[in-house]
């Protein structure tokens, strides 16, 4: 069976997007094909700096013939009939049809339409420009002169040449003739760029592949890393060092070179003073070269491996060479702020933050800074830490944005503050806080657990949250510029994962009362909340606008709390049912509530006593209406102890005790046991529904059966709203 | 490239390589401008690549432009890092099909024989926020150090660019570093002379490194800065808006896209030295760095109403 071949020659792919590129031009390709009922056998794809290839195997020669019948109208039917036939038929006379029959209908023309399957060559030849027109590169460019016309052909960088061939083993394949933008398809790439940049005619994969490969050109990027990561560990072995392995690294490494050279470079041991991870960081970020270390201390060894595309005439001395110039350059730089930022202790830094501002309604870092000291200290004590220590790490936490190092390495932030705050001889906790309160930054970070850490996390957090509510700065749809949703994810995870406790309500008031000076208020929300104000009359019991935003905020939170637990499997119609009623802004309490929850109902008494709850709040529902009035009184025990069956009683009295029970238990966050007093209720709710006519005769009676009823929603609403529960 | 004299090779003057350079990309047709006589970050920001790669007449030019980097300042004490230094910039317009072919043969022009320098083009998306530009391409690595900027424009003052240019930009210095062979910046040879008459870049420049790396950090007046930023800004609409053609006239091209793209270039130098004072915070930055960009679309926009632009005379 026939293969295809097809290679996309360009100019350099970005390394990150080539794995992605040779995936989507396999997909493509092999869809259309299979869309226009072409099976193949196999087919793989393969991508390097320079190019996309694509080996369909056991394509078929042709598409499939078809056979179509066509029945047409009666013999004899009228010329016209005959003659729409015939043209429908795409026949000429109507000798060329045949003639069948059935006793139901008669004689009647039958067309028989033979469409022969087309050639796969020329179906291919139709496909292939539209993929590679509307390729799904996820940046591209124009270029050159066609680049004048609107609608010019964009890839991801300038296309030069496409081969395409198509045909069995056992003869010459034939070149898949087409055109996307003034390039023509042909049989004709080029090697290694420098190594053999010369011609190659192709025939068919089996020798584009050795022919590439004799052009030093490997065009499978797992085989580049496999001889990469070989020849690296070889080089480390033969030096009694380890590889320091990092595949995103390789993946790029691989991405970066069309015939790999591993070559070994040093720099100055002195630099080894520098903290570990800036030597990684700068030579991987900026020189893509891999570290090594001593197997047996684990400490990083003054040697590092650099992958070449180049087997150079002089063994690769000048390569080598080069890059260790450059490697020593970084370092040098990374040691220069390494020892100029010494010098300076942290406190002294903060001095430069308030020339900082963090925003220009926010005030500048270093009022940022002392809102945090200020809340990380208050937090200390509700989450296990020494309130000294919290202030002074969250005092510390942001110098190091001024120190050069961080200026140079962002992404070093909060570590390097780590570094120069042991070196002065802070309290680990100290020390550690400072790295640890940016944590978590997503929902698959580590949660720090160091209480100080927790403490100045929470309160770096919180204080984001609350300023940005204070000027009404808050994410819409897709926008959160300033990572609000995350920073909530960050207070609730550090919370929850830490099991601490903290009314979120009071914190986040006190915090915004502070900026009230700074309010920035929509005036839709100020009108809906002085809505609200009028219809309060007491002065005393006015609420403020910190009030509202604190209302608003929470609202942010339960929203995020709802997210990150559905997340994590939770049924989110549980989670708004605790939500709905709870005015606990305890995100743990919440989370615990919702888990009790979830396992109250799962029993059987659980089970029950929900469909008890619907039949009551069904029952109260319509009799309400009917009635136009609530009946949302106590039951009158006299009533019930007069009238009342037995089965009336007997609720009367478990309600009573289970009401207060679950009340109690909740109250003392117990919610197991808030859910075990309300399984008291399941017996006695079936026995009332099972002997008891709501509905009596008596109004009075009946009356007090509906209260009876709400009782039963009034028990259940001291653990959850049982009306948000679904299935 | 024999008969040069040994003073003129760039592997041992840098006026040498700035020379070959030239000469170079003179051959392929370019124009050699000077440098362009205002402070500006980056060769991109030279009218000759900035304006002139917007519209559709074809372009080439070559040319060097001493760039400030007020923050890159290092007192004259770190031998990698100026805060003034050389790009060397050429643009072909439209980018003809072997734009890498030829790039290639300037560093073999220079002196870098591939044959033994590992040469890689490595993604780097190249974007100038403020000057509201993209473009894609490549850091051109020499054995594993980025000698020059490889960028096709796409767009450049928030205006596509049809046809696409080609941007090259060598960093200079550290070029010359490399095929010098020295450790530190003020080590390199910059006349390739010997003796008494060799003239160091440490000789031409050392003492302004260290006299404005003082002035950007330490002395700024950071509120006439301020106020000339918003000069500037005020002067570029107002140039703007007077060079706009009149909506009655004959003739309808834009009068003043130059000098108000001046003032353009002055706001975006203004806000590089506060930047380096340290006087202007993140969130402020981007507004900043906003409005610099919405007078440089402006620009962008007058200057494809001008003749340069393509709008006929």
């Amino acid at each position: 069976m026939p293969d295809l071949l097809l290679e996309l020659f360009s100019e350099e792919i970005p390394a990150r997007m080539q794995r992605r590129a040779a995936e989507d031009l396999k997909k493509l390709v092999t869809d259309a094909l299979v869309e226009r009922g072409f099976l193949y056998e196999g087919a793989k794809a393969f991508a390097t700096p320079r190019r996309l290839a694509l080996h369909v195997a056991g394509l078929p020669v042709k598409g499939q013939d078809v056979r179509e019948e066509r029945k047409g109208p009666r013999v004899g039917s009228p010329e016209a009939a005959i003659q729409g036939f015939l043209k429908g038929a795409g026949l000429s006379s109507i000798e060329q049809a045949k003639i069948e029959s059935d006793p139901k209908k008669g004689e009647f023309y039958v067309a028989v339409i033979e469409k022969p399957g087309r050639s796969t060559p020329d179906v291919l030849a139709e496909i292939l420009p539209g993929i590679v027109k509307n390729f799904p590169w996820p940046k591209s460019m124009r270029w050159g002169a066609a680049s004048r016309e609107p609608g010019s052909l964009r890839w991801v960088r300038p296309l030069h040449s496409i081969v395409c061939t198509f045909g069995p083993e056992t003869e010459d394949p034939e070149v898949v003739r087409f055109d996307v933008d003034g390039i023509g398809s042909g049989d004709v790439t080029k090697g290694h760029r420098f190594l053999a940049p010369d011609e190659i005619r192709v025939k068919r994969f089996d020798d584009y592949a050795p022919a590439l490969e004799r052009a030093k050109v490997v065009i499978d990027t797992d085989r580049r890393k496999d001889m990469i990561l070989h020849d690296a560990k070889d080089l480390a072995f033969a030096q009694g060092l380890e590889l320091v392995e990092d595949e995103g690294l390789l993946e790029e490494v691989a991405g970066l070179v069309e015939w790999p050279v591993v070559l070994m470079g040093s720099f100055d041991e002195a630099f080894l003073d520098i903290p570990p991870e800036v030597i990684r960081t700068t030579i991987r970020a900026n020189q893509k070269c891999f570290v090594l270390r001593d197997p047996n201390t684990g400490k990083l060894a003054n040697k590092f491996l650099l992958t070449s595309n180049l087997i150079a005439s002089d063994g690769g001395k000048t390569i080598v060479g080069g890059n260790e110039r450059v490697v020593r350059a970084r370092l040098s730089d990374a040691n220069f702020f390494w020892k100029t930022d010494q010098q300076v202790k942290l406190e002294d830094r903060l001095e430069k933050l308030k020339s900082i501002v963090f925003h220009e309604k926010l005030g500048t870092q270093y009022e940022r800074l002392e809102r945090i000291a200020a809340l990380a200290k208050e937090l200390a004590p509700i989450v296990g830490a020494d309130p000294e220590l919290a202030e002074r790490a969250a005092r510390l936490a942001k110098a190091d944005l001024v120190t050069e190092m961080v200026g140079e390495f962002p992404e070093l932030q909060g570590l390097m503050g780590r570094y120069y705050a042991t070196l002065q001889g802070e309290h680990a906790s100290v020390a550690a806080a400072i790295e640890e309160h940016y944590k978590p930054l997503g929902p698959s970070d580590r949660v720090p657990t160091d209480p100080v850490s927790v403490a100045v996390a929470l309160a770096d957090k919180i204080d984001t949250l609350v300023g940005f509510w204070a000027i009404d700065e808050k994410p819409t749809g897709s926008k959160d510029p300033y990572a609000l949703r995350r920073a909530a994810l960050g207070v609730i995870r550090l919370l929850l994962e830490n099991k601490k406790n903290l009314q979120l309500r009071s914190v986040i008031y006190d915090a915004l009362q502070k900026l009230e000076a700074i309010f920035v208020v929509d005036p839709k929300s100020l009108e809906a909340a002085q809505a609200k104000l009028s219809e309060i009359d007491d002065p005393a019991e006015k609420p403020d606008l910190s009030y509202f935003k604190t209302q608003d905020l929470l609202e942010f939170f339960a929203d995020r709390l709802k997210v990150a637990l559905r997340d994590q499997g939770a049924r989110h119609d549980l989670i708004d049912a605790v939500l709905s009623l709870s005015g606990s802004s305890d995100l743990l309490m919440i989370v615990r509530r919702v888990e009790a929850l979830g396992r109250f109902l799962d029993t059987e008494d659980g089970k029950n006593l929900l469909a008890g709850y619907r039949r009551a709040a069904n029952i109260l529902r319509i009799e309400e209406k009917k009635d136009g009035r609530a009946y949302d009184e106590a039951p009158d025990l006299q009533i019930v102890g007069d009238q009342g069956q037995i089965e009336e009683k007997a609720l009367a009295v478990v309600l009573d005790g289970a009401k207060r029970e679950a009340a109690a238990a909740v109250e003392a966050e117990d919610f197991e046991g808030a859910m075990r007093a309300l399984s008291r209720l399941r017996q006695p709710v079936d026995a009332f529904f099972d002997k008891v006519t709501v509905n009596a005769e008596d109004p009075a009676l009946r009356a007090n059966r509906l209260r009876l009823l709400n009782s039963i929603r009034e028990a259940t609403r001291t653990v959850a709203d049982f009306s948000r529960i679904e299935g | 490239m024999t008969s040069e004299p040994a003073h003129m090779n760039p592997a041992r003057s840098f006026q040498g390589l700035i020379l070959t350079l030239q000469r170079y990309w003179a051959e392929q047709g370019c124009v050699i401008l000077q440098p362009y006589d205002m402070e500006v970050g980056a060769g991109t920001f030279h009218p000759a690549t900035t304006l002139r790669a917007l519209g559709p007449k074809s372009w080439r030019a070559a040319y060097v432009q001493p760039s400030r980097r007020p923050k890159d300042g290092r007192y004259g004490e770190n031998p990698n890092r100026l805060q003034h230094y050389y790009q060397f910039q050429v643009i072909l317009k439209p980018n003809p099909p072997n734009l890498q072919e030829l790039y290639l043969g300037s560093l073999k022009a220079i002196g870098i024989d591939t044959a033994l320098h590992d040469i890689r083009f490595v993604e780097d998306d190249w974007e100038s926020p403020t000057l509201g530009a993209w473009g894609l391409g490549w850091e051109c690595w020499c054995d594993g150090m980025e000698v020059s900027q490889f960028t096709y424009f796409q767009q450049v003052a928030g205006f596509e660019c049809s046809p696409v240019a080609g941007e090259l930009t060598y960093g200079l210095e550290r070029l010359a570093m490399y095929l010098q062979g020295v450790e530190s910046i003020y080590d390199l040879n910059f006349n390739g002379l010997d003796g008494v008459e060799k003239v160091t870049y440490g000789d031409v420049f050392l003492q302004a490194e260290q006299e404005y790396s003082r002035h950007n950090f330490e002395h700024a007046d950071t509120e006439m800065l301020f106020r000339h930023f918003r000069d500037a800004e005020a002067a570029c609409r107002k140039y703007l808006e007077a060079g706009e053609p009149k909506p009655d006239g004959n003739d309808q091209r834009h009068l003043m896209a130059l000098p108000a793209y001046d003032q353009c270039i002055k706001a975006s130098h203004m806000f590089n030295l506060l930047d380096a004072r340290g006087v202007i915070s993140v969130t402020e930055r981007q507004s900043y760095i906003l409005r610099v960009r919405e007078l440089a679309k402006a620009c962008g926009a007058a200057w494809l109403k001008t003749e340069g632009g393509g709008v006929a005379a």
